[in-house]
This record gives structure tokens, C-alpha cells and sequence, in this order.
């Protein structure tokens, strides 16, 4: 295969991926739609003690939607599994149409398009564990809308990196700092989760009833930012400044992208530590933790359209064609 | 640990200068101030993103203020200019690291006297804390304990048994506090680390022509940026020179036009030693005693001769033109001040692969295949007797005069490899003999930069600690019961054992460890290895 041929493979495997995603996100909506009736229809029966009991298992009665919810999810799970499989695809197939081959993250559309990725892997990864299925559609659809916006916005021909980006540095900086962004948003989707539930309180039908209670989405929400804050750590201030330190000659020169990832490790450093100091937990941390991912995902996207002194803009040029133009006396 | 301590009620007249000083120590130190300075820290930090700094990009600066005169008085007041030097930014985190001593020192004194401390004796009502459960069991009291007490020495700190203990007390994760005061510990070890690089290290840049040689001293750098406590005295004794510089341009694919595989053939020497070769890269510095040297920056220089009227050579060498954007077309100036009749000033654009587009003069690639340098000649008063200081880069054109040809049109010449072209009236001519390149180099000392990683590194291991090490404090009493109920020791005995766990966290799942521990106890689990 040569290099267009992959390059192609990788556009058509985003374009799969995507399709997958979609349809993985309509299975998964069906599924909350099916949770809807028998809750409700339960509440109307029973009572409201019912629904205020466990509204996750349903009960016997309604078992063949509630049959139907399950099959709808496991449905939801292994097409994401594929959608995850195409992206897989699509991120090699960039690797492997440039010349000479590489990692897939030389530009915004690529690095965009490998964080999802890292999202959706993590969120397989911690599906069982966690018991994540209440979280499958957000998910998908948070990661299909990302991508859609790559795809449209930031799409790029496969080009060789720029000498700059051309590190080994480089490349644990960025797989730690895309772990870490995965990790965080999945935190942050708990979140939300955590201040859309807290509106209804515990004892909320359909799809909400799903949700874990308002406790395990906390927990659950301080546990990822707690696995994900030192990978932060790792990746924006140890391995960022000695590759910064390697190309630029300066190990820390307040970049903007550098000063928001400091923002951003700010904050969550703030949220770890209202939790552990001020005894912040629930509504105060969740939204601690969301501002926090607010600053990560500023700086991932957003930044390149603000800044225009940064040396991180990917999608120019590389730092060793700058030259400031020098006054000698 | 100090909690957050309400501001105190003080009454008139009992305010004393002692009180005052207590009080506001207090307040520095509690968790609410930290809290609210690391949030400030971050808002703090906003501003240097938007605005253009002068530690950055002077440039930007420089364009920025032009564009936005009315603002630039006010920012310049609120240092906006220099975010990270200024006096509200440095404030914030000062007060931070106060706060930070105030809340470490105490807590390692807390810490290296509680270090062996047993784990507290059982409390009275195990019932009363929220994670506990009970069960009973035919085994003797005895029996019960002796394997709480080997099942959880086993991960556990084990209270040394007091004399007729009904009970087992046990704790872990005292790490937990030790990874936490690291981390602190090494935030402060970072600082340190940063600052003595500003106060002590500095940046230069300096442009040198390919076959130039750069001595390490003051007045060979075009910018010099030190710290504030740096002394020329620091400076390291080498020199170096540029033998070649190689390019490698991408001729065809997405990324055509564009450079790859920058490298410049040094060879330097320290001090009086020996020379040796260096192959200098983008990613790949080179390090003589505590500086560094990076290639960060290329582009062409020019070899242009000027001979004057009286066809004497009044000004010949590589003239570094300087790159306007990524086509590498570059303008630059060349000063021949000792031509007679009359000093000559040339001024214009490099075009590396010069090509006519509809009548334009454009550069079709970077790379010099096709060069040309076309340039608009100057006479007279170039401004460069007055003594003052000037860019070799900008030519002086006030009381200069344009040479025109008989139509009045600006003479340009246009020169390509090799090329001659006389000036008119006599003046002289000009010769473009060939195109050097030249590298621009960051040569810099950042002491403390190994102190700094070091910190990062040791707070990364705290914080690691601190984060998954749970420490928490478990207990297993047992008592005997009667079969009416009555601890008399009388009649049919069973064994009521009593769990329960202190999370201390508060993070941690301790109704399963204690559901864990349960099942261990009463065998019907293996304990976790
Ligand atoms: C540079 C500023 C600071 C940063 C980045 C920072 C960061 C953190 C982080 C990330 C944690 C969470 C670790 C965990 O959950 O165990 C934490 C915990 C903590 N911090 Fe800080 N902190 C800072 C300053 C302070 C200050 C000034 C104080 C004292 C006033 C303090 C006292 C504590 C305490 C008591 C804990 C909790 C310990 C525990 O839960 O065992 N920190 N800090």
C-alpha cells in the first residue's frame, strides 16, 4: 500500500467510525427510550414508591422492555466497539501515509481525532469496572460531535511533522496528555451528570434512574480526575517542559497553550484539594471540575483561534523557520 | 490539620498588635485561603494568554501597542506586558508559598511525632460509626482475635494488644500523609528551582552567517535577555563556528514548501581545548559547560560587492536579509558608507526562486534555486554619522536621496546569481556573487532547571501516593454471649464479632473492605495475598 492509499483508508475509516458512532448513539437512545415506559408505567401501578425504590432493576412485570433495554445496550456497546475498531484504523492509516511513517498526531485534526479516540477506548475500557452503560450515549455522542467538528473544521492532508514536533519527548508528552484529556471528560461527563441528576435528587424515573446515585457519580467523578491529574502532571509539566526545554531552548516561557494547561492543572489541583481540605463534594466539586475541563478543552481547541503567539500552533509553521527579526546596535 | 477557623469576634480594645498578627497568620494558612489563592492563580494567569508578553514575543508587543494606542498607557500601568513578573501576579503566589510553609511546617512536626505512634485504642461503641456490621460465630473470643490480628497485621499497623483487650485496632496508609507532604514540599522545591533560573539565567540570540565564528562574550550577541541576577562573569569561555547549514525542502506532497532536517556543521571549542564537531538540529541543543546552544532560525544572507565611482570595493560580505513569512522572501539593507563620490544605500527584497507572476515578482519555493535580490539604491545622507545607534537592518532614508532615472522612476536593480549591474551617473555598480545561508541560535543558561525537574518529579511520586493510598483504621472486637443473651460466660457461648472501618479519606469503598475482612474471618475466604 503506499502512502495515498492509506491516506484514503484513513479518511474513509473516520467516515466509518463516524457512521458507527451514530448508529451506536441511536441504539443507545432507543434504549433510554425503552427505560422510559416501564418506570413510568410502573409509577402510574405502584405508586410512587415504587419509583422511588429501584428504578434500575426494573422489576419482573415489565421484563420483556426491560429485555429489551438490556439487549438495546449490549447492542449500543459492541457497535461502539466497532466504531471504536474503524477509528483505531483511521488514526494508523494517518501514521502510515506520511512519509516517513509516524505518530498520528502532528496537527489539530489528528490530535483531535486521537483524544476521541483515547475517550472512547477509555470508556470500553472502564465500562465493566465502573459500570458505565448509564453513560453509553453521551459518550457516543460527545465523541461523534468532536468528530464531525474535525472532520469539518480541521481536517488537514496528511503532511510529515514539522521538525519541532519530530521527538520522542513528544510523543509520551502527547499520549500522556491525551490519556489525561480522555480522563478528564469522562470525569466531567459524571459531573454534569451528577448536577443534572442532583435537579430531580435521587429518586428520579426513566432514563435518570439509570444514572448511578448522586453519591456513586461523585465518587465516581473524584476517582477519574484522581487518576487523571497526576497523568496531567506528567504530561504538562515534566515531559511538556523538557521537550519545550529541547526545542525552543526555554524549559517554560508562558506560552498560551502552556499557560492554560498550567490554568487548567490549577484548577483541578484546586478541585482535588477542596475535596480532600474544604470538604468540597457534590455540586461545588462538580462544578470545580467543570470549569476545570472547560480550560482543558479551551486550550485544546480553542486557544490555536485566540492566540496567535503560540508556539504551539500545530497547524503553522514550524518554530525553526520563526524568526524574530533582531535590532543590533 | 487546621480547619478553616472562622473569622474570630474580636472585641474593642482587646485587639492587640500580637492578636493581629496571630489571627492574620491564621488566616493565611487555612485551607479556605489556599483554596482561594490556587483558584486566583489560574485567573491571575489569564490575561499573559490574550495579551501579547514581552518575555514572549517583543514583537508583538511592539505591533500590538501600536495598534491599540489608547490602551497601551493603561495596560503598561497594570503590566499587562509582563503578566508573570508583575507585582499582583508574583503577590498571589508569594502568599501562596507563605501559606504553604505555614501549613507544611506544622504538619511534618505532626508527622514525625505521630510516625510510630500505635493506632489508637478501639472505641467504646463501634455500633456508632457508619460503616460497621457484626456477626456471630461458634469460635472462642480468643480465636477471633488472634486471626483478626494476623490477617490484618498483615497489611496493617496492629495496636500492640493491652492486657485483657476484647478488641484489635488497626491502620494503614500512613503513607498517604508522607506522599502528601511531599508533594507540597516539592511545589516549593519547584518555585525555587524557577526562580533561580530567572534571577540567575539568561537568553541571547545571535544570527551568524554560515562560516562565522561566535566568541562567547557580551558584544557577540544581537539580544541579550539576563536575569536579574546574572553577571557577565557566568558566561562560559567557547567559541564555535558554522561550518555548513543544510536544508532539506519538501519538494512535493502536502507538506511541499516546507523545511525538514535543519543541520548545522559546528565546531567549537572550550576554553582553550581541543576542537570538536557538532552536528546542531531542532530537538538535538548542544551543551558547553552550563550553556546551550539551539538552532531555532535560517535564512539567506546575501554575498553583495558594491564598488564605488572610483571602482574601489566600498562594501563586500553576506548581508543577512531577514525572512518576511514562510516563502522566505527576506528584505534587507546594505550600507556602503565609504563609497565615494557618494555613500550608497541599498534596500529591497530576496527572492530565493524568483518567478514573474502576472508582472509580480514572487518566490515560487524557499529553497535558493533561482535567486534574486532586487533592491532600490540610496545616496547621500544615510543617517549614519549622526553617532547614534542603528539597525543594520533598516536603512536611514530620511535626508537620503532616491536615485531615479531620466524618466524620474525609482532605479531598481535586479540582481541574479552572479549578475552586475553599473549604478547610473557614474555612481559605481553593483554584484550579487553568491547566497550564504545563515542560522540564528538561542544560546542560554537556565540554572536550577535540573532542581525544577527534580521537584516535578518528586511532587508527581507525592501526589501519586497521596492520591491512591487509603489509608484507613479498622477494628475487630469480640464478646462472648450467653445463650440468653448474657455475657456471663455461663451456658452455650457464641461469639458476637463486631467490624468496623474508618475511611479516612473519604473516598474509599470501606463497606466492601469490611464485607472483605468478614468473609476472611469467618473462612470463607482466603485473606488477599
Ligand atoms: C501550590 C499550591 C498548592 C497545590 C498545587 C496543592 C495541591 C493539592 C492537591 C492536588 C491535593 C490533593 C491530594 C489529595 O487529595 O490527597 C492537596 C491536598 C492538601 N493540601 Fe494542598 N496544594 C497547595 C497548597 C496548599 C496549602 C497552602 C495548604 C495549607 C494551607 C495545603 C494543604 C493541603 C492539605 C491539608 C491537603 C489534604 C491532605 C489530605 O487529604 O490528607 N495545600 N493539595
Amino acid at each position: 500500500m503506499n502512502d495515498a492509499a492509506w491516506e484514503t483508508l484513513s479518511n474513509q475509516a473516520v467516515a466509518a467510525a463516524g457512521l458507527a458512532y451514530f448508529v451506536a448513539l441511536i441504539v443507545h437512545l432507543a434504549e433510554w427510550a425503552a427505560l422510559r415506559q416501564p418506570a413510568a408505567r410502573e409509577a402510574a401501578l405502584v405508586g410512587a414508591d415504587a419509583a422511588a425504590g429501584a428504578p434500575v432493576e426494573s422489576p419482573a412485570e415489565s421484563a420483556a422492555p426491560s429485555e429489551r433495554v438490556a439487549f438495546l445496550g449490549r447492542l449500543g456497546f459492541l457497535v461502539t466497539c466497532i466504531a471504536a475498531g474503524a477509528h483505531a484504523v483511521a488514526l494508523v492509516g494517518r501514521g502510515m501515509a506520511a512519509d516517513p511513517n509516524r505518530v498520528p498526531w502532528g496537527n489539530m485534526y489528528e490530535f483531535t481525532v486521537s483524544g476521541t479516540f483515547v475517550v472512547t477506548l477509555m470508556y470500553l475500557a472502564l465500562y465493566r469496572r465502573f459500570k458505565l452503560a448509564w453513560m453509553a450515549p453521551i459518550v457516543v455522542g460527545f465523541v461523534l460531535t468532536v468528530l464531525m467538528v474535525a472532520v469539518i473544521w480541521l481536517h488537514q492532508k496528511v503532511a510529515p511533522l514539522t521538525e519541532a514536533l519530530d521527538s520522542y519527548w513528544l510523543v509520551i508528552h502527547v499520549v500522556a496528555a491525551v490519556i489525561a484529556t480522555g480522563a478528564f471528560t469522562l470525569g466531567g461527563i459524571a459531573s454534569i451528570m451528577y448536577l443534572v441528576k442532583m435537579r430531580s435528587g435521587d429518586d428520579a424515573g426513566g432514563w435518570l434512574g439509570r444514572v448511578p446515585t448522586l453519591d456513586a457519580l461523585d465518587k465516581l467523578a473524584y476517582r477519574v480526575h484522581a487518576f487523571a491529574f497526576p497523568v496531567w502532571t506528567f504530561a504538562v509539566l515534566i515531559t511538556g517542559p523538557i521537550w519545550a526545554h529541547e526545542a525552543w531552548s526555554r524549559y517554560w516561557n508562558w506560552d498560551p497553550k502552556e499557560v492554560w494547561a498550567f490554568i487548567t492543572w490549577v484548577v483541578y489541583a484546586g478541585y482535588l484539594h477542596a475535596r480532600a481540605t474544604a470538604g468540597w463534594r457534590g455540586r461545588n466539586a462538580a462544578i470545580l471540575a467543570l470549569v476545570g475541563l472547560g480550560t482543558l478543552w479551551f486550550n485544546f481547541i480553542g486557544i490555536n483561534y485566540f492566540a496567535t503567539n503560540s508556539q504551539h500552533s500545530y497547524a503553522l509553521e514550524a518554530p525553526a523557520a520563526v524568526v524574530a527579526p533582531v535590532v543590533r546596535a | 490539620m487546621s480547619e478553616p477557623t472562622p473569622a474570630r469576634p474580636v472585641g474593642r480594645g482587646e485587639l492587640t498588635a500580637r492578636e493581629l498578627a496571630r489571627w492574620t497568620w491564621r488566616q493565611v494558612t487555612s485551607m479556605r485561603t489556599a483554596l482561594v489563592l490556587l483558584l486566583l492563580l489560574a485567573l491571575a494567569a489569564i490575561p499573559g494568554s490574550v495579551v501579547p508578553q514581552t518575555g514572549v514575543d517583543a514583537l508583538a508587543v511592539t505591533r500590538w501597542k501600536d495598534e491599540h494606542p489608547k490602551l497601551t498607557p493603561i495596560y503598561e500601568k497594570l503590566d499587562l506586558f509582563s503578566v508573570y513578573d508583575s507585582i499582583w501576579f508574583s503577590a498571589i503566589y508569594l502568599l501562596l508559598v507563605l501559606s504553604l510553609v505555614g501549613c507544611i511546617v506544622p504538619r511534618l512536626g505532626v508527622y514525625a511525632r505521630g510516625f510510630r505512634a500505635q493506632p489508637p485504642e478501639t472505641p467504646r461503641h463501634l455500633s456508632r460509626l457508619p460503616d460497621h456490621t457484626t456477626y456471630e460465630t461458634t469460635e472462642s473470643v480468643d480465636e477471633v482475635l488472634a486471626r483478626a490480628r494476623e490477617v490484618l497485621g498483615r497489611r496493617h499497623r496492629v495496636r500492640a494488644a493491652d492486657a485483657g483487650a476484647d478488641s484489635v485496632s488497626a491502620e494503614r496508609g500512613h503513607l498517604r500523609e508522607a506522599g502528601n507532604l511531599l508533594f507540597h514540599l516539592s511545589v516549593l522545591i519547584v518555585l525555587a528551582g524557577f526562580g533561580v533560573g530567572g534571577l540567575y539565567g539568561y537568553q541571547g540570540g545571535v544570527i551568524l552567517v554560515q562560516g562565522s565564528t561566535f566568541g562567547n562574550n557580551l558584544t557577540q550577541y544581537d539580544d541579550f535577555d539576563p536575569g536579574g541576577l546574572f553577571t557577565p562573569t557566568q558566561l562560559d569561555d567557547f567559541d564555535f563556528t558554522v561550518d555548513d547549514f543544510e536544508v532539506e525542502w519538501l519538494t512535493s506532497g502536502a507538506g511541499a514548501g516546507t523545511a525538514r532536517g535543519f543541520q548545522a556543521g559546528l565546531s567549537y571549542r572550550e576554553g582553550d581545548g581541543e576542537s570538536e564537531e557538532y552536528d546542531l538540529r531542532v530537538n538535538h541543543p548542544l551543551s558547553i559547560a552550563d550553556t546551550d546552544v539551539f538552532l531555532i532560525g535560517h535564512g539567506y544572507a546575501p554575498v553583495i560587492t558594491v564598488r564605488d565611482g572610483e571602482g574601489e570595493i566600498a562594501w563586500t560580505g553576506p548581508t543577512v536579509f531577514l525572512p518576511q513569512d514562510q516563502s522566505f522572501v527576506s528584505f534587507g539593507v546594505v550600507k556602503a558608507n565609504g563609497a565615494k563620490p557618494e555613500k550608497i544605500g541599498l534596500e529591497g527584497l530576496f527572492y530565493p526562486t524568483f518567478e514573474l507572476f502576472e508582472g509580480d515578482p514572487i518566490s515560487v519555493f524557499p529553497d535558493d534555486l533561482k535567486p534574486l535580490v532586487s533592491m532600490l539604491v540610496y545616496t547621500g545622507d544615510l543617517g549614519l554619522d549622526s553617532g547614534e545607534a542603528q539597525s543594520v537592518y533598516v536603512l536611514d532614508k530620511e535626508d537620503a536621496t532616491q536615485l531615479t532615472d531620466d524618466e524620474g522612476k525609482p532605479v531598481r536593480l535586479d540582481l541574479s546569481l552572479g549578475e552586475t549591474v553599473e549604478l547610473p551617473d557614474g555612481l559605481g555598480s553593483v554584484t550579487l556573487e553568491r547566497v550564504d545561508p545563515w542560522i540564528r541560535v538561542q544560546i542560554s543558561q537556565t540554572p536550577g532547571k535540573e532542581v525544577a525537574l527534580l521537584g516535578v518529579v518528586l511532587a508527581l511520586i507525592g501526589l501519586c501516593g497521596s492520591l491512591f493510598i487509603r489509608p484507613r483504621r479498622v477494628w475487630v472486637r469480640a464478646r462472648t454471649l450467653t445463650a440468653d443473651g448474657s455475657p456471663d460466660g455461663s451456658g452455650e457461648t457464641t461469639t458476637v464479632v463486631e467490624v468496623a472501618g474508618l475511611d479516612r479519606s473519604g473516598n474509599g469503598e470501606i463497606a466492601e473492605v469490611l464485607a472483605d475482612l468478614v468473609a476472611v474471618l469467618k473462612n470463607e475466604k482466603e485473606p488477599r495475598p
